[in-house]
């Protein structure tokens, strides 16, 4: 089977276990492997901003030289905080020999970087190097009737130099979601920020951010929002456990957009959330006209 | 003779400038960043009047909450008709408190049920942003 390399990060390894299992599952009934890299470090979780500040892309670099070591050029992220950091970690350090010359002279036991990686995120591999077309025939269990709000945060598009797609106006999820048969439902708050960190010493601020961005998808008439990040998840799940008395809010299920993706390719419902599975069963009756068997 | 550089009148914009690597001036103040920032309602001033207070050379600005406020969620940046990078301007200003050791949350202040929650993500982002 083809593979290709993958960097977990360190929330795909503890509360996003799902996320991670689900993905695996997704890309072998595909035919092209996630292949875990054998060492890797955590990759910094936000790009420094500031112009002097090199020493924070070091992290990053290290896990490109990696793949560099594997005689790869392209590397693939799930966690969407993940993949901008490596992302535009390398676009910068690929484009900057001079940066990229410090930064090696720093580096003692790694080779090299030579300024050759690529940093994909997984929608990007599904769309470019999958197709939607292939998705699609692979997905013997259609979700349709589904509603689907398709979250996508702010770093899976913004910058526009590591946006997957229009920043703006992105369709890549909701054609990944077309492909497995569910419908997609558009709504305002797709690009919102869910309050991210804050949650650590602003929790009411990433609450109430949170709120609106579930609300939004709720007034668009979804069923399920569909999230690529560990953080947004947890910033969503918490303010529908926080707030869960408002009408509707605790009906709303928040996964992982490959967890949606491995449902209509047959994994195990076992090992998928429970929330999902009750959710798909009751849209597929309903579908049906029929109640029960 | 102090490790640690002070931040002055003299100095103020010249320091936010060369850390971020953006131009105040190219700022005209047509409001886009604030139209669209998620959070300006938790913020002390506007981040269009982050960039004001800037070109001004308002050093109060360091006493403002906006820089802690800010998310970094990138949506000013893209957005913005003249290319200003407000989340690098907001970074130049939180390395200003933060290279003088000034730390702004404190993973001792928490409990270990909270830390346990809480995603990684979501510890080292904060502490990234938010610690020296």
């Amino acid at each position: 089977m083809n593979t290709i390399p993958y960097f977990p990060g360190c929330s795909l390894k503890d509360t996003a276990t799902g996320f991670e299992s689900s993905a695996q599952f997704v890309m072998e009934t595909l035919g092209l492997r996630l292949q875990e890299l054998e060492r890797w470090n955590c990759c910094g979780t936000v790009t420094s901003l500031t112009t002097d500040d090199l020493m924070h892309h070091l992290a990053s670099v290290r896990n490109l030289v990696r793949v560099q070591d594997l005689h790869e050029s392209e590397l693939v992220a799930l966690c969407s905080m993940c993949y901008n950091t490596l992302a535009r970690t390398a676009q910068r350090i690929n484009a900057d020999p001079v940066e990229r010359d410090k930064i090696n002279q720093f580096m003692d036991r790694e080779s090299s970087y030579e300024g050759t990686v690529e940093v994909r995120h997984l929608l990007q591999v599904l769309r470019d190097r999958i197709g939607w077309e292939t998705l699609a025939q692979a997905t013997p269990i259609t979700l349709e009737g589904l509603k689907v709000a398709c979250y996508y945060g702010c770093t899976l598009l913004r910058p526009k130099e590591a946006a997957i797609d229009n920043t703006e106006k992105p369709t890549i999820m909701s054609e990944a979601m077309a492909a497995a048969g569910a419908t997609s439902v558009p709504f305002p708050f797709a690009g919102e920020c869910c309050g991210t960190y804050q949650v650590v010493d602003r929790r009411d601020l990433s609450i109430e951010r949170s709120f609106r961005v579930i609300q939004s998808a709720l007034r668009a008439g979804a069923n399920v929002i569909a999230t690529a990040c560990p953080l947004c998840q947890h910033n969503l799940q918490e303010a529908q456990k926080e707030l869960g008395h408002v009408q509707g809010l605790a009906d709303i299920e928040i996964v992982y957009f490959t967890e949606l993706l491995a449902a209509a390719m047959g994994m195990d419902p076992q090992r998928l959330p429970e929330g999902l599975n009750v959710l798909i069963q009751q849209t597929a009756e309903a579908q049906t006209g029929w109640g029960g068997s | 003779m102090s490790r640690k550089k002070t931040v002055s009148v003299e100095n103020f914009r010249a320091r936010v400038e060369e850390l971020s690597g953006e131009n105040v001036f190219a700022c005209y103040q047509c409001g886009m960043c604030a139209a669209g920032c998620p959070l300006t309602e938790e913020m002390d001033r506007l981040p269009s009047q982050v960039i004001r207070d800037l070109q001004l050379n308002d050093i109060t600005l360091l006493d403002s909450n906006a820089m802690w406020v800010c998310a970094s969620c990138l949506a000013c940046e893209v957005r913005c008709p003249k290319g200003v990078d407000l989340a690098k301007l907001m970074e130049a200003l939180r390395q200003l408190h933060l290279r003088k050791e000034l730390d702004h949350v404190s993973i001792d202040e928490m409990s270990q049920q909270e830390i346990a929650k809480l995603p990684q993500i979501a510890l080292v982002a904060s502490f990234r942003k938010k610690t020296g």
